[in-house]
């Protein structure tokens, strides 16, 4: 039920982003979804791609500080309310959100949302209990 | 476990009636033989008959490497030039070179000192070292290079530098002992680690440190990633080289060859001997060296006198692990800050990599200080609040450690750049 999310260590100067995605590229490596999240100083890159564990691998010998994180993936139906209600259900929990991004267009019912928490089997259970699809991390992967 | 017993556990009274015989030795040969001294001498009334017992070494001046400067290059010689059958000399990064000669019997105090060294770090006869301290005018190739021989030693005089070749030689050759500074023993475990050979992969089972001031934690690092013992070893070109003292297996402290050398620790700016345990300069007085005698010569380096006998049964007088040098430190708005204080804030921070850069500079009338720190994979946090902590909690700790304010900046592995000498960790951009 949980998605492996690459996470990349990068200091603000031009170059750092191409450099990660020209590393993946080289290795056939497709990315899934990504986002950035950043500061004055340093950025964290976030990827979901096709083949974590290899992806891991080439970012670590090209000496990257990068970690693998446990991450859920919510499909969701792309019209008004749909996150609303995934956010009600964590919120009725006390489930808090580290962070999340979405992308549209891939999931059966139009809207996939990661999302980064700290009690994930938790909120697997209960967005499972209230009738929400958790997308399977190979079907991410492969999408 | 010793190399020379009788000299290594000398009796005390015994240690101190040669010392006294030797100091006086060697302040007539300074006295007789380099005008510098007996000018500097008859300056405060002293002659070298005035010098009776251990405690006499006090009315003794100082000397400088500034005097070693002022007499450029030869004029401290104790020794025509025809005795003299070696000469290193210091970089001169920051003045003149200091030059230093050797006569054959300096050499071959050396080696013996160098000899017992290695022993008392842990080598033997049966081991092979592979030297990737730089050979040249610097003492520490040559140093360890003439005291591995005296050991009987298989010796490989590879150098600094070349890292992959280091790395190759070692693990073909199977090197049980390595001699570097700290911080290159560490650079050749990353690019190990980049390599993909691991310590078991190689026979390396003791290094021998030194040149630069290094902490505890760097030691447990290296320690780690090569699987070995690492001990650390002191000495200065101006006294002989390596070898004026080592640690042995207990690794507390070092022992100073007190047959050869005597030392005190002063407080820097009152020149007043500090009490065993308390942080001050180190002083050396050389007691057998011919053609280039020093007496009470400062050396700058940042230590403490550890009082007891080592359990080790070595009788010499013991110095803490040095803490850094009087002219590393940096004033930064009237502060003193010496790097190594921001090392070991950031080694007991847990996990994070020795490699840090300090950047001073200056706004307007302000100095500013800038500690880049390089983010390792046990720091990493895939949250920016994560890391947002982890630079508050870098800059609480240094900010209460040094006393002034400090940007801490994250930088990715492997952006700061790696020594193959000695690691520069300051860049001082400050025009005075």
């Amino acid at each position: 039920m949980k998605i492996k999310q690459l996470s990349v260590f990068l200091e603000n100067k031009s170059g750092r982003l191409a450099a990660v995605t020209r590393l993946l590229a080289g290795q056939g490596i497709n990315i899934r979804a990504l986002s950035i999240a950043d500061t004055s100083d340093f950025g964290i890159l976030r990827l979901i791609v096709n083949d974590p564990e290899q992806a891991y691998a080439v970012l670590k010998e090209a000496g990257f500080t990068v970690s693998l994180t446990e991450v859920l993936g919510v499909e969701m139906p792309d019209r008004p309310g749909g996150l609303s209600n995934i956010l009600s259900i964590l919120e009725e929990a006390g489930i808090n959100i580290e962070y999340l991004y979405a992308f549209i267009g891939k999931g059966d019912n139009g809207a996939l949302v990661i999302f980064r928490v700290e009690e994930l089997d938790k909120a697997i259970t209960i967005l499972q209990d209230k009738g929400i699809t958790i997308v399977e991390g190979e079907k991410i992967y492969r999408l | 476990m010793y190399w020379n017993e009788r000299y290594e556990c000398l009796p005390e009274d015994e240690l101190r009636e040669l010392q006294v015989e030797r100091l006086q030795a060697t302040v007539k040969r300074a006295f007789f033989n380099v005008p510098f001294y007996r000018k500097a001498f008859q300056a405060i009334g002293i002659e070298p008959g005035d010098i009776k017992s251990l405690d006499d070494l006090q009315k003794l001046p100082f000397t400088t490497k500034q005097d070693l400067r002022d007499n450029y290059p030869f004029g401290m010689f104790a020794v025509p030039m025809s005795e003299v059958v070696r000469i290193h000399s210091s970089s001169g990064t920051t003045g003149k070179p200091t030059v230093v000669g050797y006569t054959r019997h300096d050499i071959d105090v050396w080696a013996e000192l160098m000899a017992r060294a290695l022993v008392c770090g842990g080598t033997t006869r049966h081991d092979i070292i592979q030297n990737a301290y730089g050979y040249g005018l610097f003492t520490g190739g040559l140093g360890i290079h003439y005291g591995a021989e005296r050991l009987g030693a298989s010796v490989i005089p590879i150098s600094g530098g070349n890292t992959r070749r280091q790395i190759m030689i070692m693990k073909d050759y199977g090197s049980t002992v390595l001699t570097c500074t700290p911080s290159y023993a560490l650079h050749i475990a990353e690019v190990m680690a980049e390599m993909g050979i691991s310590p078991e992969e190689l026979k390396l089972r003791c290094g021998i440190f030194g040149a630069e001031p290094w902490s505890e934690n760097m030691r447990q690092e290296i320690e780690k990633r090569l699987g070995i013992s690492a001990v650390d070893i002191y000495g200065l070109s101006e006294v002989i080289g390596p070898g004026v003292g080592i640690e042995c297996q207990e690794k507390n402290g070092l022992h100073i060859f007190g047959d050869h050398f005597l030392v005190e620790v002063i407080d820097p700016v009152t020149e007043k001997p500090v009490p065993p345990g308390q942080l001050g300069e180190l002083v050396i007085t050389s007691l057998t060296k011919e053609a280039l005698p020093v007496i009470r010569y400062r050396t700058r380096d940042i230590t403490s006198l550890i009082p007891g006998t080592c359990s080790c049964g070595r009788t010499y007088v013991r110095v803490a692990r040095f803490t850094g040098r009087t002219d590393d430190m940096l004033i930064i708005r009237g502060v003193n800050v010496f790097p190594s204080q921001v090392e070991s804030v950031l080694l007991e921070m847990g996990g994070t990599e020795p490699h840090y850069l300090l950047i001073v500079d200056r706004q307007g009338a302000l100095d500013t200080l800038e500690v880049k720190v390089e983010v390792s994979d046990s720091l990493f946090s895939d949250k920016v609040r994560g890391l947002e902590e982890l630079e508050k909690r870098l800059v609480n700790e240094l900010e209460s450690t040094l006393g002034i304010s400090v940007k801490v900046t994250l930088v990715e592995p492997k952006t700061i750049e790696r020594s193959e000498g000695k690691a520069v960790r300051v860049i001082d951009k400050r025009k005075i």
